[in-house]
């Protein structure tokens, strides 16, 4: 499957799975669905920014304003229904969470707030300049990086 | 049968000299640093491209550790492999335990050659077969810019190796085999891509991961940046070759910048780390390693 099927399959297939999960009852299942569909919109509103700063998309402040605002909003979200205790990776079908996310739930809650950061830097750089747009991609990346570097299995 | 055992004695009195000769332990030839001197500034980028500080800080310093602006190269991880488990040095200017009090020379004899100051051969789980390729004056930088940084008194740890990987001796061999001085990817290269060629194999030495090895541990020839079995054991680490990365270059260069894929999923494992230290490069150096990245002999996987 070509990479950007990947996203596409995962998108109609956690969709489908939390509906199927949600209709018979499957608060489980239905968690890691939800997540990785926030994960997809991450993705999606990341991608608007990503092509403007690689230059494949001309730079449009009042565009990429809008997707770092829905990054910010994305970031703030409550998870707590999204990381429900036994949903690690292997205990529910295509999760990949790692076991010790919840001996460190501090720390997923301050990686959160990194993340709320660095969305909101892409909110200020993103309406001011390409140079400002790009620059702040950097520490977006970072915060991603770190959260799936502790707590996601590899590949 | 007097005649054959004393033969047989002197065969294998000559052999074991010619062993412990042929072990023994490389030197650099002095007259390459002739006239040149370290530069801090410089130092750091190449710091940052050889990724010293992804190994060689402490294992509960923090995802962090290596991004403050002056790393402490405490040493403690650990690397599970084939052989046992290595354990990295401290490398802080610490004149203990650290490398505050050896000379240059000592320095990048470790770094360029893998033999320690007491002539001890180090274990090629410090790729000092990449970093022996890199030029003269980027050495010389980079032990200006270590002395720079902080001390630390962590003592060492030993490596936990079994028979027979615990003799130091014998990696004289192994360097016999797989030691190289010439470049992996070979030919016409534009200066891009031979500055690429030049930070992937001497400096970033990708190789070290993203290819399969035997089981002396050396390279696996015509693997060259083809994928390997992550050795912490989970996953897969990816073949990078034009036989099945498809990115762009721009797109190899943005990842390499921010972590983000074309899909805008991140780098997550040891390649965030990796990315940490190559988003300190320039735009135009990760844009090289791309451009090499694009003249690796392409190798299709036939077997996951």
């Amino acid at each position: 499957m070509s990479q950007p099927m990947n996203i596409t399959a995962l998108s109609i297939g956690g969709a489908l799975i939390a509906s199927l999960a949600l209709a018979q009852g499957d608060p489980l299942a239905g968690a890691v669905a939800a997540r990785h569909a926030h994960m997809d919109l991450y993705a999606f509103n990341l991608g608007v920014l990503g092509g403007m700063a690689q230059g494949a998309v001309a730079y449009d402040a009042g565009a990429a304003t809008a997707a770092a605002d829905n990054l910010v909003a994305l970031a703030s979200i409550n998870q707590t229904n999204y990381w429900l205790p036994g949903t690690e990776s292997g205990a529910v079908e295509g999760s990949r969470t790692k076991v010790e996310l919840w001996s460190a739930m501090d720390d997923l809650t301050a990686r959160q707030a990194a993340l709320v950061d660095a969305a909101a830097a892409m909110q200020a750089g993103a309406g001011t300049d390409l140079v400002s747009l790009q620059a702040a991609m950097g520490p977006l990346g970072s915060a991603c990086g770190a959260c799936h570097m502790a707590y996601r299995v590899p590949n | 049968m007097g005649r054959l055992l004393r033969w047989t004695a002197l065969i294998v009195v000559v052999g074991a000299a010619v062993g412990w000769f042929v072990t023994g332990p490389d030197s650099l030839d002095p007259a390459r640093f002739e006239g040149l001197t370290g530069d801090v500034a410089r130092g750091a980028t190449v710091f940052a491209a050889a990724g010293c500080a992804s190994c060689h800080t402490a294992p509960d310093a923090g995802p962090d550790a290596d991004g403050v602006a002056l790393p402490v190269l405490a040493g403690g991880r650990s690397f599970a492999s084939a052989f046992g488990t290595f354990v990295a040095p401290n490398i802080s200017s610490d004149p203990d335990v650290g490398i505050g009090a050896w000379t240059d020379g000592d320095i990048l004899t470790a770094i360029m050659r893998g033999v320690g100051p007491d002539g001890a051969h180090l274990y090629p789980s410090f790729p000092y077969t990449a970093y022996g390729r890199a030029s003269p004056q980027d050495m010389l930088d980079l032990v200006a810019y270590l002395r720079t940084l902080p001390a630390d008194a962590t003592p060492n740890q030993p490596h936990q190796l079994a028979f027979p990987f615990n003799i130091r001796r014998a990696v004289g061999a192994w360097k016999l085999l797989y030691r190289r001085d010439d470049w992996t990817v070979q030919g016409d290269l534009t200066d891009q891509q031979a500055r690429g060629r030049y930070l992937s194999e001497a400096l970033a030495h990708c190789g070290e991961c993203h290819t399969p090895r035997n089981a002396l541990g050396g390279l696996q020839p015509g693997q060259w940046l083809a994928g390997a079995p992550n050795p912490s054991g989970q996953g897969r680490i990816p073949n990078i070759t034009p036989g099945a990365l498809q990115w762009t270059e721009g797109q190899i260069a943005e990842y390499l910048k921010s972590g983000f894929t074309p899909e805008f999923d991140t780098a997550g494992g040891e390649m965030a780390a990796v990315v940490r230290n190559t988003s300190r490069l320039s735009d135009d150096d990760r844009l090289a390693i791309a451009a090499y990245l694009k003249v690796v002999p392409p190798v299709v996987n036939t077997t996951p």
